[in-house]
């Protein structure tokens, strides 16, 4: 845990170096793009998670003849995809295998 | 009235130019066939007259060389580098297919979702054919995460499978919503326009600024998204190549 918090405190520091002593223009923009371009990225991450989990459920219940329990059961665990995959696109998870 | 409501779908719809049937030439393909046109164009004329004090087209091309090779290198390393024609291909050509759609009366390749899904299926399968070329079974750590204990792992592997997949929905979805979105709000406030005027008269066509004003604001921040999103789409891709060539970190 602490290491970890260590290693997000370097990261800020790297992050909003740039910001403070670079010159005021170029670093200031291309963060702005890269703060957007993480904001879009954020509600898609979680509803594709969703939609993917749903859709395999539904695949398992057609050749199992399980409905609706592939249904449940994947759906959550999209659900739970998708709140990983948010996560992880804030950097707040690390990647497996890491 | 003078003018019947406009159809904010109308402009997706495909048209058959050439031939009949599934294999017609579209206007989607007549688009997208301009796209390639105007970026090959584009970077030939650039690349022309090659001087050490670079022409203003020269700059340009320049500049999105470095965009690209910066945003690669930044999140697949070097050993990314092998991808940078691909990557720089599907940046130049979302990018200006996106901004060719911005112009009245012309297309917007990415409105459809069949070609967004096309184009991330294509990012995806090169990094799981790469990653497994590469890697071989190695590759499958990618769903393992390491110290997890052994009771929670299956559960754990079916989450990152189901997050894996779910890469190229995200990526053909966010695109092609991003731009159906914009577009149809687009034509929505432009049609106010004249929807006011039609019912209204003067008094419509003066209150019509407002709307008018509002579209103006709209095509700027279409053009943010227009690029944005191509950003987006780059970023990513470069972040998934990463996966395939170093799966274990």
């Amino acid at each position: 845990m602490s290491e970890r918090l260590a290693r997000l405190d370097k990261a800020l520091k790297r992050r909003s170096d740039p910001g403070g002593t670079g010159d005021a223009g170029a670093p200031a923009r291309s963060s702005d793009a890269k703060g957007l371009a993480i904001a879009l990225r954020m509600g898609s991450e979680f509803i594709a998670a969703v939609i993917v989990g749903g859709a395999i459920g539904w695949g398992i219940d057609r050749l199992a003849g399980s409905s609706p329990w592939g249904m449940i059961v994947f759906l959550l665990l999209g659900f739970a995809a998708g709140v990983l995959n948010v996560l992880r696109s804030a950097g707040l998870v690390r990647k497996p295998g890491d | 009235m003078a003018g019947e409501s406009p159809d904010p779908i109308h402009q997706f719809n495909i048209v058959p130019l050439i031939g009949d049937g599934p294999l017609a030439f579209t206007n989607s393909a007549l688009f997208m066939a301009i796209t390639t046109a105007v970026i090959i164009g584009f970077l030939l004329l650039a690349t022309s007259s090659r001087t050490l004090v670079p022409s203003r087209l020269q700059s340009l091309a320049e500049v999105g060389y470095e965009f690209v090779a910066k945003t690669v290198r930044d999140s697949a390393g070097n050993e990314g580098m092998k991808f940078f024609p691909f990557v720089f291909s599907l940046f130049m050509f979302i990018l200006v297919s996106n901004m060719l759609g911005l112009i009245p009366y012309t297309f917007t390749v990415a409105s459809h979702l069949i070609v967004t899904f096309a184009l991330a299926m294509a990012v995806f399968l090169t990094v799981i054919v790469y990653g497994f070329m590469k890697n071989g079974t190695h590759f499958l750590k990618l769903f393992v995460p390491s110290g997890i204990p052994g009771y929670i792992l299956p559960l754990v592997v079916l989450i990152e499978i189901i997050s894996f997949f779910s890469r190229p929905i995200s990526l053909s979805v966010r695109l092609f919503a991003n731009m159906l979105a914009g577009h149809i709000t687009l034509k929505v406030f432009a049609g106010f326009v004249t929807m006011l005027s039609g019912a209204l008269g003067a008094v419509g066509l003066l209150v019509g600024i407002l709307p008018l004003l509002l579209a103006v604001a709209i095509t700027g921040l279409e053009l943010l998204v227009a690029f944005l999103q191509a950003y987006v789409f780059t970023i990513l891709t470069c972040i998934y190549l990463n996966d395939a060539i170093h799966p274990g970190h």
